[in-house]
């Protein structure tokens, strides 16, 4: 950064400024264009290859009736879900890590997905449900164990230290619950329920996906508009009161959204493990620049899925497994690899 | 490592800091409720038995009394193992969360337990693990791993392993060793049947063979760890702050974090991978002892075998004759007493 040797002040900030632009639109382009290059191959990739000029035409409607089933009903759906889900819960994580000023505070850490989870074990061992009923379930669970870690938090305001606290005490409270169903069921409805808490994508289609799609058009707007003020958040809160921001009503806010992000994904396709945690620390790293970075981490969670479940479908030598088993191994060792190529660290969290 | 006049960094939020004959009295109180909890445990179960036949079963053994032998030979190893995982968890705790400077850091969820769950598991599949003394290799190896690969890479760059930096690769490490678990288990029904009863935690069926096999590992590392307040006091006042008063950071992180591995391979492979035990028994301890950790550790050291053998004499009660898993209820006792803690006054920060 300092490198500058201009002698006017000004100029060399307004280069280190100019920089700074370049580096975030490069970056986000490039996670942009990864994220269609792979979604493009996971349409064309299959059990039929089909080529990249019958795929586009199949979108523009008109396939024939073998690629319309195909593409539309089978690997489209999946695709789109993938990046849904990606986006919502690399973003949910990233908000949450910087406001409550934490890397490890993403929802699968404090309690929000385990929630989910925890409703939806329930669902599926103790009631012997599935489908649509099983994604109400979750959902549900995940706002419950929100409202919940918020209220008992709530002591005039909430401090991020005492929700993480409340959060982690909730979280052991509704694994516990989970290890009991996990424990007591027969052991094939065990692994049943052990593969929803991994997450999956397999069989996704319509019916999960445009709840999902609706849901997003309406949470990412406003997790990026309030999400502006993440950076001053950061300062601590009396600056950024003094700064102008609404600190206790921003805060519930990105809270509530984050939440939701968190939720309708876990609805339609699982806790898919990890996304949260390490979307938004390798996001931060790519950009570099010591923001909240929301954007490459959305980004970054798209791309994971659809690598992760690339590989799931796709590696010869792989059982079938579900997405949620990859994300971990494959997101993991590159935030491995970028921590331990971080020369000037502190700045990864 | 004593010269520190006061290494007690001013910033903890507690209004009321409890003088030091009160600490005093705090751990002579702690080590009687351990003594109270462990007396319970022999006694209580699917056979209950008298304090007087218990004390008969030590003072004078009659090896054809039937209540004398399921003392000596089920009752107390059951009981040591849960008294020695809990001290261990407690401390690895202490420790983990002093050298990341999170109050987040533990066993769990930096991947130390993860890396003994997932040897543990190929051990199971691969290699046809069945007993309980082999787990422990496996598990203590799985550790080992685990630590060294969170360290290393940590500390490659300029600033070597920064907290921050540390607990990132944690949780990184953590991650891809729960997803190569999963995978394991999700292709073998039989390696998931073994391992879901394992991985909730419990300490039913441990034997004297169990205790000797892991005894060496946990009693050194709580020798070390119970030594290594001082040490921890440097590294939570920052690093620049510890080198300018002239202390070796790496080798006060690499003495902790040699306890870690002892501690947290030996207890997770004797009873699972219990993960409350070690994030919220230190965080209940700060809130008596404020963030010396030279209190801190034998407050966590004592507090944490409360919670596990607690648990396990609660769980023989509520299911008798069955039993619920120690690793289910010390989160279901524990857990609500954590929240009303940390709701009901000012928590200490790191």
């Amino acid at each position: 950064m300092t490198a500058v040797t201009s002698s006017d002040p000004l100029v060399s900030l307004a280069q280190t400024r100019t920089r700074g632009r370049v580096r975030r639109i490069s970056v986000a382009g490039g996670l942009a264009i990864a994220v269609v290059v792979v979604f493009a191959l996971s349409l064309v990739v299959g059990a039929a290859v089909i080529s990249l000029p019958d795929v586009l035409s199949t979108l523009a409607g008109q396939g024939s009736r073998n690629t319309n089933y195909v593409i539309l009903e089978l690997r489209l759906p999946r695709a789109v879900a993938g990046v849904l889900v990606g986006v919502a819960f690399g973003l949910s994580g990233a908000v949450f890590q910087n406001l409550l000023r934490n890397p490890l505070a993403s929802p699968d850490v404090i309690g929000i997905s385990t929630g989910a989870s925890a409703a939806a074990v329930l669902g599926i061992v103790g009631l012997g449900l599935s489908g649509l009923a099983i994604s109400g379930f979750a959902l549900s669970g995940a706002v419950l164990t929100a409202l919940a870690m918020y209220a008992i938090a709530w002591r005039n305001g909430v401090s991020g230290y005492r929700l993480i606290l409340v959060g982690i005490g909730l979280n052991a409270l509704l694994l516990s619950v989970i290890s009991y169903f996990m424990t007591s069921a027969q052991v094939t409805n065990a692994q049943d329920a052990l593969l929803w808490i991994s997450g999956s994508l397999s069989g996704r289609n319509w019916n999960q996906v445009v709840p999902l799609l609706v849901s997003l058009v309406v949470l990412v707007p406003i997790t990026m508009v309030l999400g502006r003020v993440l950076g001053m958040l950061g300062l601590g809160d009396d600056t950024a009161r003094g700064l102008g921001v609404p600190v206790g009503r921003v805060r519930l806010g990105l809270i509530v959204a984050a939440v939701m992000l968190a939720g309708v994904a876990t609805a339609a396709t699982g806790p898919i493990a990890f996304i949260a945690l390490l979307a938004g620390p390798i996001g931060r790293g790519l950009a570099k620049d010591g923001s909240p970075a929301l954007l490459p981490s959305a980004l970054v969670g798209a791309l994971i899925v659809l690598v992760a479940d690339f590989v799931a479908q796709h590696a010869p030598f792989l059982p079938n497994l579900p997405v949620g088993v990859l994300t971990g191994a494959i997101g993991a060792p590159y935030l491995l690899w970028q921590l331990a190529r971080t020369n000037s660290g502190g700045q990864g969290g | 490592m004593t010269a520190v006049a006061d290494p007690t960094p001013a910033t903890g939020g507690t209004r009321r800091r409890v003088p030091v004959p009160g600490k005093v009295l705090g751990l002579v109180l702690a080590a009687a409720a351990v003594v109270v909890v462990s007396v319970a445990s022999v006694m209580v179960g699917a056979k209950p038995i008298p304090v007087g036949t218990v004390l008969d079963a030590f003072l004078s053994f009659d090896p054809s009394n039937n209540d004398h032998l399921f003392v000596r030979v089920e009752r107390m190893p059951r009981t040591v193992i849960g008294l020695l995982a809990g001290a261990a968890l407690g401390l690895a705790g202490t420790i983990m969360q002093a050298i990341a400077r999170n109050p987040l850091a533990d066993p769990g969820i930096l991947g130390v337990n993860a890396g003994a769950a997932l040897f543990i598991v190929m051990g199971i599949n691969f290699f046809g693990l069945t007993a309980l003394t082999g787990y422990v290799w496996f598990g203590f190896v799985g550790a080992a791993v685990a630590s060294v690969l969170v360290y290393g890479v940590s500390s490659f760059g300029r600033e070597g392993a920064t907290p921050i930096k540390l607990a990132l690769a944690g949780a990184a490490a953590n991650a891809a060793f729960v997803s190569l678990t999963t995978g394991v288990l999700l292709t073998s029904t039989d390696a998931f049947e073994q391992f879901r009863f394992w991985q909730v935690g419990s300490l039913a069926g441990r034997n004297w063979d169990v205790v000797v096999s892991v005894l060496p590992f946990i009693g050194v590392g709580i020798v070390i760890a119970l030594f290594s307040g001082g040490l921890l006091n440097t590294l939570t006042l920052g690093e620049d702050l510890a080198k300018a008063l002239g202390q070796n950071v790496n080798r006060a992180r690499i003495v902790s974090g040699l306890a870690v591995v002892l501690l947290c391979g030996a207890a997770t492979a004797a009873v699972g991978p219990i993960a409350f035990v070690g994030l919220a028994v230190p965080q209940v301890a700060r809130m008596v002892t404020g963030p010396d950790n030279r209190w801190l550790l034998p407050y966590s050291f004592l507090l944490a075998p409360i919670l596990v053998v607690g648990a396990d004499v609660l769980g023989r009660i509520i299911a008798r004759p069955g039993e619920v898993q120690v690793g289910i209820l010390t989160a279901a006792i524990g857990a609500p007493i954590f929240i009303a803690l940390v709701r009901g006054r000012k928590v200490a920060e790191l």
